[in-house]
């Protein structure tokens, strides 16, 4: 086997690689820029979503801030375009030119020092990536090395999320407030508003999309993936066997973190603006439904949620305004209830199977792996008891196991 | 700062911030107590109770309309009592309803039912919106429940605000004698600390986790009716309670009433106090964040017993 | 700033000299058919045929801000139906295509993108917030569309591709205070809003003027969060500072919790002092409110439901026809009304559709008809008007006190109020 089978199996390859085309071939043929820019943006919510079945999925920690995360990378983003779309020549009507033009109305009369360094580009990719990690560290050492866990610390990132909200429209000398920071234009002098611009974007955020779900697997796959699966059934089994558990989840998170603040910095690029309403309760909490609607295991699962969800959002909202919330509604209650695995579970307990009725045998290999026959859970047991949940979840860790020993035996 | 003004002015002030912070400590109460009942003896994360608070805010809202379309001006006073008791039984119900189709599926995975009833709460607003549209209703008060009693010349305390005190106060010892006397509330507890054991014993657990998600959502019923008083009554009215009701729960202590009853004191009273000498803004950041800090210290609350695993 | 205060001309020139440039190969090539450029109304390819125009109507009807939108829909779709009545702009009937902003910044831009780019629409009707208008100002500008935005807002802001029918803060704000000053020989002004930038720009504009030109002292200057429930603590304040005007810019639903906590901490606003003013409190909030809590209450703004003028009356009897007889009309509502009306005057001046003549056609614009009284478009794209002080009654309604003589112009760059 290759070097990329070590990690992906064949059929998980050839998933990634309908995905790719779906996203690098499919989209850009069939739609126009318009809707295309409007893909690329529901692709920024997979970065969380993916981050989501990191550390909900595999880590069993359930944050519902997320949202901060995607904000701090969108913010960061936001400041170096803004300092740049802030040049003296095009503010010198302000009776400070060389400010955001919302510092000039806030009568600040020099930069904060937090913006300075948001002058140079490297620092900003650095900012975007470490930022939002050290942000996730500070939580995560606070709760996880006191074990505070489950339901406590999604309710605490919630508040987490709310005080920030609250700062970033409080203090809007230095923030944007509730506008947001908003006109940004250029990036090294690249208009980021034409069509072709946002061609491009897509296209990049697209990679960094496939970069993340790489890094993803590679992580699941790891001995520290397994610990993770390990320490969400049995947490005390894993401590007593004398692993620190906190460092784990710990890293886990700041991953997720990581992650989401790339798409959260994509956002900016290529909505071109970023306001608080995404770090705020409402929409990290839709985060992670995007992750559920996709499979909480599935790292794919989570593209496609994050795509069918937002897709969904908007013909709804086109056509029937106001039945939308009542779509979204049950979408959450029905997903929640009937299929706790999602459309990755759907696929395989449904679709896999039958596809397989009609695929030469030679073939089974893009549509499932082949234990998937041993493992038809059906969404209705796994709903009843977490017990029967967690033997599916580990039974699908077995079965990957196996998956992987087989290759190493070919 | 406080040079400019008087020593009796000053007294005023301070008895009256006191007060304030009294009216807020009861809001804080009734928000909780229907969420610590539903949350802490249950573990459901009920994400929905904003929503089943504007619920007990529409009833009254329909039944002042009812009383001053179809019944003699002179009852009129009396529509508030008829409504918190309406509105504690059209909740109630809603949330036996609600555990028997959504809530018992869920029990052994409690972060599962907060997503579902995210989703609730969303269809919730959205039944809002269609019935009563998006705009605000005004629910208009009794006289009696209206003004402010003037102890001296400064100090004016509002009527409602004892009012909401009172209420809270009764309520706060019902559900503690409730829990703590009744048939029901021993074997709710009796249930929350060992479940087979508790069915072994012949008593219906089902049934009693119906009644006690009903009596949580009941009381949110009676808190949102009696919120109409001081807040407002629209669609997504709820979503600003959800926040602050977790967090006094969580602070508090999540299996403890008085816990939560503590928390709210606590919180209540530092915010009052910090809004008295910041910008509102930031004596709710202050708080919150304070809140979050201390639980990161101290996680499980101020009243808890140790349930590390 | 050339970012918000772009020169009109420049861009329009620009246009012009861009469009004349192609235009000589394509008139050299099409020299013979003279057939393709005879849909003068319509140079560059908006929604519009023979019998119809499309226009765009994007405004929240979900989510927190569709208690506030609900109204400038309902306005905005009442004009688009009496023009249509009346034969409709330059022969063809408005039809309008209705989107959902859904409360929600980014879906305002990228719907916006949607109406300009997708459906070609000739002009859009919406945003509401600050927010929402400043996500899609730049996909209006850069894709070339006119939008007309009712609200009241904070000014700091002049684009090409946007009429504000609304009043910004000066307007509002100064004829206002000059009144409560003059009718309380007010001392002592108190500041209070939600917490964000229109009340923070308003009490920043408030404040200069309190202390620069009133030459009076501002005696506390407060914000809460929006959505925020317990005012009990800056009741207190207010009762400590004992100031003669406090001025108010609270918003959304915390307006009734607000005016509820104050009623019930025995301040009785129908006395003489403390007089409040409020900019941010219109009939359509008094309905939440309850009439009963804000009796005696001062509002400064360009419209009330109330105004005695015939253009007023038949409005508001075509609104209530159309809507139901229970419905309330608040400023922006008129505002919003204003929109597909100027937008009319201004594609009729210009005898085109194109977005390019509706903007050059626009300053000038006036309106007699309106509501409101007599308006006209100013160079900066914001309406000359008066500003009127309404006294809130028992019944919800207000009752007009005092209009100012002139109309006021617009200002959205205050000098020495910045």
């Amino acid at each position: 086997m290759n070097k990329v089978g070590s990690f992906i199996e064949r059929y998980q390859l050839s998933h990634f690689i309908i995905l790719a085309v779906i996203i690098f071939v499919v989209m850009p043929l069939a739609l126009d820029s318009f809707r295309l820019n409007m893909v690329g943006k529901y692709l920024t919510y997979a970065f969380v979503a993916l981050g989501l079945v990191l550390c909900w999925g595999y880590g069993g920690i359930l944050s519902l801030g997320q949202g901060v995360f995607f904000g701090l990378g969108g913010y960061c983003m936001a400041m170096f375009l803004k300092l740049e779309a802030s040049s003296p020549e095009n503010t010198a009507i302000q009776s400070t030119p060389g400010i955001p033009d919302f510092m000039d109305w806030n009568q600040l009369t020099e930069l904060p020092w937090f913006w300075e360094p948001f002058h140079s580009f490297a620092f900003t990719i650095v900012a975007i990536l470490v930022l939002p990690a050290i942000f996730a560290f500070i939580i995560g050492v606070a709760m996880f090395k006191r074990r505070v866990g489950g339901v406590y610390f999604a309710i605490i990132t919630q508040a987490v999320a709310a005080i920030l909200t609250i700062l970033i429209i409080g203090q809007q000398g230095y923030t944007g407030g509730v506008n947001g920071i908003t006109d940004l234009r250029t990036l090294h002098g690249w208009d980021i508003r034409t069509d072709e611009a946002k061609n491009i974007l897509y296209f990049v955020n697209g990679v960094l999309l496939f970069v993340c779900l790489f890094a993803a697997r590679f992580i699941i796959k790891s001995k520290l993936g397994r610990l993770l699966v390990a320490m969400r059934e049995r947490e005390d089994r894993v401590r007593f066997s004398g692993y620190d558990v906190s460092s784990f989840k710990i890293f886990i998170f700041c991953a997720a973190a990581t992650i989401s603040a790339v798409g959260g910095a994509m956002f900016t690029l290529q909505v071109g603006f970023m306001s608080p309403t995404f770090v705020g309760t409402g929409p990290s909490i839709e985060m992670v439904i995007f992750c559920a609607l996709g499979g909480r295991l599935a790292i794919l699962g989570a593209v496609y949620g994050a795509l069918v969800v937002n897709w969904a959002k908007t013909s709804f909202s086109e056509s029937f305004p106001e039945l939308w919330l009542f779509a979204m509604g049950a979408l959450f209650i029905g997903v929640v209830m009937a299929f706790p695995n999602g459309l990755a579970g759907l696929y395989q307990t449904y679709i896999a199977p039958w596809l397989q009725k009609y695929v030469p045998e030679k073939f089974h290999w893009i549509v499932t792996n082949k234990y998937a026959e041993e493992k038809p859970v059906s969404a209705t047991t796994s709903a009843t008891t977490e017990g029967s949940e967690t033997e599916d979840s580990s039974a699908d860790t077995k079965k990957s196991e196996k998956g992987d020993l087989s290759h190493a035996g070919n | 700062m406080f040079a400019d003004y008087s020593m009796a002015e000053l007294t005023s002030i301070f008895a009256m911030q006191g007060f304030a912070g009294l009216i807020l400590f009861s809001v804080f109460v009734l928000m909780a107590l229907g969420l610590a009942i539903i949350f802490g003896q249950m573990g459901v994360i009920n994400m929905a109770h904003g929503e089943f608070m504007i619920l007990g805010a529409y009833v009254t809202y329909l039944t002042s309309n009812i009383f001053s379309s179809y019944l003699p001006e002179s009852v009129y006073g009396s529509y508030f009592f008829i409504a918190m008791i309406l509105a504690f039984f059209v909740t109630g119900a809603l949330g036996a309803f609600i555990e028997w189709s959504v809530i018992r599926h869920l029990y052994k995975r409690p972060l599962d039912t907060l997503l579902a009833t995210w989703g609730l709460s969303l269809i919730m607003q959205q039944l809002y919106r269609s019935i009563f549209g998006a705009r605000e209703v005004g629910v208009t008060l009794p006289d009696w429940l209206m003004g402010s009693y003037a102890i001296t010349d400064m100090i004016e305390v509002p009527i409602n605000g004892i009012f909401v005190m009172i209420l809270t106060i009764i309520i706060t010892i019902a559900v503690a004698l409730m829990m703590q006397k009744s048939r029901l509330g021993k074997q709710t507890r009796a249930v929350v600390q060992n479940r087979p054991m508790a069915a072994a014993v012949g008593i219906n657990t089902e049934r009693v986790d119906r009644l006690t998600f009903a009596l949580g959502c009941g009381i949110a019923g009676i808190a949102g009716s009696a919120f109409t008083m001081v807040g407002s009554t629209g669609p997504t009215a709820g979503q600003l309670y959800i926040v602050d009701t977790f967090l006094v729960v969580v602070f508090g202590g999540a299996s403890s009433l008085i816990g939560t009853v503590a928390s709210a004191f606590t919180i209540s009273q530092a915010q009052s106090t910090m809004e008295f000498f910041l910008s509102g803004s930031m004596a709710k950041v202050l708080t919150l964040l304070t809140v979050v800090i201390i639980l990161m210290l101290r996680p499980e609350g101020l009243f808890s017993l140790k349930m590390r695993r | 700033m050339r970012s918000s205060k772009r020169s009109l001309t420049g861009n329009v020139q620009r246009r012009t000299l861009l469009k004349s440039l192609l235009a000589i190969p394509a008139a050299i090539a099409l020299a013979g058919s003279p057939a393709v450029m005879a849909d003068s109304v319509n140079t560059t390819g908006l929604a519009v045929t023979d019998d119809t125009v499309k226009v765009g109507i994007l405004h929240s009807v979900t989510g927190t801000m569709a208690i506030s939108e609900t109204g400038s829909v309902q306005a905005e779709k009442l004009a688009i139906e009496q023009i249509n009545a009346m034969g409709g702009v330059l022969g063809r009937k408005i039809e309008f295509i209705q989107e959902d902003g859904a409360s929600d910044w980014p879906t305002f831009a990228e719907k916006s993108k949607k109406l300009l780019v997708n459906d070609k629409v000739a002009a859009v009707f919406g945003c509401w917030t600050s927010a929402s208008r400043k996500a899609a100002l730049p996909v209006f500008e850069q894709y070339n569309g006119m939008l007309y935005y009712p609200t009241f807002y904070e000014g700091l802001e002049q684009s090409p591709n946007v009429i504000y029918t609304g009043q910004e803060a000066t307007q509002q704000i100064l004829e206002g205070l000059d009144w409560a000053n003059e009718k309380t020989d007010a001392k002592k002004y108190f500041l209070l809003g939600s917490d964000y930038i229109w009340p923070r720009t308003s009490n920043k504009i408030a404040r200069k003027h309190i202390e620069n030109v009133l030459k009076d002292k501002v005696v506390g200057e407060e914000y809460y969060p929006l959505g925020h429930t317990q005012f009990n603590s800056v009741i207190n304040k207010i009762k400590l500072k004992k100031p003669d005007v406090v001025f108010i810019s609270v918003v959304g639903g915390s307006n009734v919790a607000f005016y509820k906590q104050l009623k019930a901490a025995g301040i009785d606003m129908t006395k003489e002092k403390p007089l409040f003013l409020t900019i941010s409190v219109t009939e359509d909030e008094i309905l939440g409110i309850g009439g009963e809590n804000i009796e005696g209450m001062y509002a400064s703004m360009k419209y009330f439901q109330s105004l005695p003028n015939d253009n007023n009356k038949a409005f508001v009897e075509a609104f209530k026809a159309k809507w139901g007889k229970d419905i309330v009309i608040g400023d922006v509502t008129q505002a919003a009304y204003l929109g597909p009306w100027l937008w009319k005057a201004a594609v009729e001046k210009a005898g085109s559709f194109d977005i390019d003549k509706v903007r050059e056609a626009s300053p000038g614009i006036e309106l007699t008809t309106a509501p409101e009284g007599y308006v006209k478009i100013h160079e900066n794209h914001h309406l000359w008007s008066k500003t009127r002080i309404g006294h809130a009654k028992l019944d919800g309604q207000y009752e007009v006190v005092y209009e100012s003589e002139e109309l006021i112009e617009p200002d959205p760059f205050p000098e020495g109020y910045q």
